[in-house]
């Protein structure tokens, strides 16, 4: 990087200038001491010399170029913004239809399903574990007839949809299709993403069903049948999000992330497919949280080994399969009940540094989310606020602003020499499964959150309004009101499907899922057949259940 | 107050799979030397109350941030009381609108913790019941 010569008087100026800094420091001390949520110590100003045998092409490469640091694509943000895509859901499939056709009118570009516990347990709105949460953190869809209504008018050949969806995901995306083919899109026309993501519904987000292999079983079936039959579809949202969430650090984030995206890899690949054939649809789904260049450093980090480990360790060829592709959400736990509106500014920020870290597709966390399910308004004001970076401060103009500034790049390297200690960790311990059977990352991630509580009480860590600058007497913001009688009308329209449809045809369809699950073919036909004939998700779940048991969660503590 | 440690249940209450504040204050109850039970995931009313019985706590702490609290909390309260165990305290951490916060209260939970709540408060706040 610097000449011989040039090095020596950098070296000596460097010298001179810490000299000075010195005394500067015995006046005037600094406040605190600098360190990332990670731990890392921090110098007070990087330089040159940090970046000493720094290989610009190793290690960044310009746009679209292996290792794809500065991005995945050569234009980014000059050619197309990221798609602006706000998690919604709630209520009943007609309440949450209104929501997404506003939303797509203003100036949304994608949608998102948050679909309620129940739903993401495999659980009808009728069965007693579902008291008290139908229609309540999301949309409660129990058969094709829910879907139905909830894509109403929606052209589906012309957005992408996203569904967190995991244990039961194969059941939601096979409604989506029936769906589609009644609107008479074909298949290759449609484009969205499964969260799909089992393992980490294990150590953080707990809304598992089956034990993990044979979860896993089911990932690999819609691997296979999605690259033949809906080519253009993301099967799986590989997520830190919920990790972060869970109080991990940054880096445990992208570790945990990528090991298990590691054995969702090597399942695929055991049950015979070419890393190819999947992975150029496998995508992430990351955390924007509050330490600003962390997180610019945290995204341009897993870029690089991602497509480091696709290429050295699974031999993947295909461009796209090197992609590390990711969607974005803002810190929802960084949110604060006090003084609420401060959390416009957090989340303004935090979804700054996503944009300046290269996400394809950003969620912005709404305002009042510490006191209830976001109000409309509040929504607004989120999505305002990506069109505000993406539109009117500059943010979008250039590819990958920050690289090369000499900070940025020592965080990138210290985040993936970080990442890449943990995955030898998990490697050593078996992978990511077993690494999760035992607890290993459970224990990893509860730790941090312990540390980062026990930081924020003693206010080493300060948070604005909580530990600072608090203030008493606040306004009340307007909340979102639920309708006490959506569960109702829920279960009544259940109760209408089951009466309505032909039970022969379900029974039977249920009848050859069962014997698919019991043998090893491709789930996916199976579950479609059902779902077309209007057998609901807690029957088909239910099925499922009874051949493959279900999950006993590790007690962590 | 007696010698011996209280005994507090931690629990999930319904299907809502975020564990992070539960866990967190179960790890500070034990550094405050209270004992934890901690139920882990998806319990119902029932189940609570059944644990709580056979461990023979002081507290049940119960965290929920579904929105499912209006359902799920006061039952639990109910089936104490109907167990004559209503000197069990029951608190509650979780994301609950301030007017539902006032409900639960008249039907008998002790106090409400929402985001942001510190674990000393939560702890002195348990430790002044039993003064």
């Amino acid at each position: 990087m610097c000449e011989n010569e040039n090095k020596e008087k950098l070296l000596e100026a460097k010298k001179a200038w810490r000299e000075k800094l010195k005394k500067a420091l015995e006046k005037h001390p600094e406040r605190k001491k600098f360190k990332l949520e990670s731990e890392l110590e921090l110098e007070s100003v990087y330089d040159l010399l940090d970046l000493e045998n720094f290989d610009y092409m190793e290690k960044l490469n310009w746009p679209g170029e292996y290792p794809y640091t500065r991005g995945i694509q050569p234009t980014m943000y000059r050619g197309r913004l990221w798609t602006m895509r706000q998690y919604a859901g709630f209520g009943s499939a007609e309440e949450t239809n209104e929501r997404f056709r506003y939303l797509l009118d203003q100036g949304q570009t994608g949608l998102s399903v948050a679909f309620d516990l129940p739903t993401q347990i495999g659980y009808d709105s009728d069965h007693p574990l579902a008291r008290g949460e139908v229609g309540k953190v999301g949309v409660a869809i129990d058969s094709l007839a829910d879907m139905e209504i909830l894509m109403n008018q929606i052209p589906l050949d012309q957005v992408s949809t996203s569904m967190t969806i995991n244990s039961p995901a194969a059941v939601l995306l096979a409604m989506y299709m029936a769906v589609a083919e009644k609107q008479g899109i074909p298949m290759d026309k449609i484009n969205g993403t499964i969260q799909n993501d089992i393992l980490k519904e294990y150590v953080a987000r707990g809304t598992y069903i089956f034990p993990p292999r044979e979860s896993m079983r089911i990932i690999v079936d819609i691997f296979a049948y999605a690259g033949e039959n809906i080519p253009t579809w993301n099967t799986i949202s590989i997520s830190g999000y919920h990790i972060r969430e869970a109080g991990s650090t940054a880096v445990q984030e992208v570790a945990f992330t990528l090991s298990n995206a590691i054995a969702y890899v090597e399942a695929a690949i055991k049950a015979g497919m070419d890393v190819d054939e999947f992975a150029p649809r496998l995508s992430f789904f990351f955390n924007a949280h509050s330490n600003f260049f962390e997180e610019i450093a945290k995204f341009r980090a897993a870029r690089r080994i991602w497509a480091w480990l696709m290429k050295e360790r699974f031999g993947a060829k295909n461009p796209r399969s090197l992609m590390l592709r990711f969607h974005t959400q803002t810190a929802g736990s960084t949110l604060t009940a006090q003084q609420p509106d401060v959390n416009i500014m957090r989340v303004a920020f935090q979804a700054l540094s996503a944009v300046l870290g290269g996400t394809q597709s950003l969620h912005t966390n709404s305002r009042d989310e510490a006191l209830a399910l976001p109000s409309e308004h509040s929504v607004l004001l989120a999505l305002r606020t990506q069109q505000v970076i993406g539109y009117e401060i500059g943010a979008t103009d250039t590819v990958d602003p920050l690289g090369g500034s000499y900070f940025i790049e020592n965080l990138t390297d210290h985040i993936e020499q970080e990442v890449l200690r943990y995955i030898d960790k998990i490697d050593e311990i078996g992978g990511a499964v077993e690494a999760i059977e035992n607890g290993y990352i459970q224990k990893e991630i509860q730790a941090s959150a312990y540390r980062y509580q026990k930081e924020v009480e003693s206010a080493e860590r300060v948070v604005v309004g909580v530990n600072k600058f608090t203030t008493s007497g606040e306004q009340p913001i307007d909340l979102l009101k639920m309708d006490p009688a959506t569960s109702q009308r829920q279960v009544e329209r259940l109760k209408e499907v089951r009466l309505s449809r032909n039970q022969g045809k379900v029974a039977e369809s249920l009848q050859e899922l069962r014997r698919a699950a019991q043998g090893s073919d491709n789930l996916m036909p199976y579950i479609l057949t059902a779902v077309k004939a209007y057998a609901t998700l807690g029957e088909i779940c239910g099925v499922l259940r009874d051949v493959f048991g279900e999950y006993q969660q590790q007690i962590t503590l | 107050m007696a010698d011996k440690p209280l005994r507090v249940l931690v629990g999930k209450i319904g299907l809502d799979g975020h564990d992070r504040g539960a866990k967190v204050v179960a790890q500070a109850l034990r550094d405050a030397g209270m004992e934890v039970i901690y139920t882990g995931l998806r319990q119902t009313p029932e189940q609570i109350v059944e644990t709580a019985l056979q461990e023979d706590v002081q507290v049940i702490g119960l965290s929920i941030l579904s929105g499912a609290h209006m359902q799920l909390i006061p039952p639990v309260v109910e089936m104490l009381r109907e167990h004559d165990s209503s000197d069990i305290i029951v608190v509650v951490g979780g994301i609950i609108p301030r007017e539902d916060i006032i409900y639960l209260k008249e039907q008998g939970v002790a106090e409400v913790f929402t985001p942001g709540s510190s674990t000393v408060d939560i702890i002195s706040f348990i430790k002044r019941k039993f003064d």
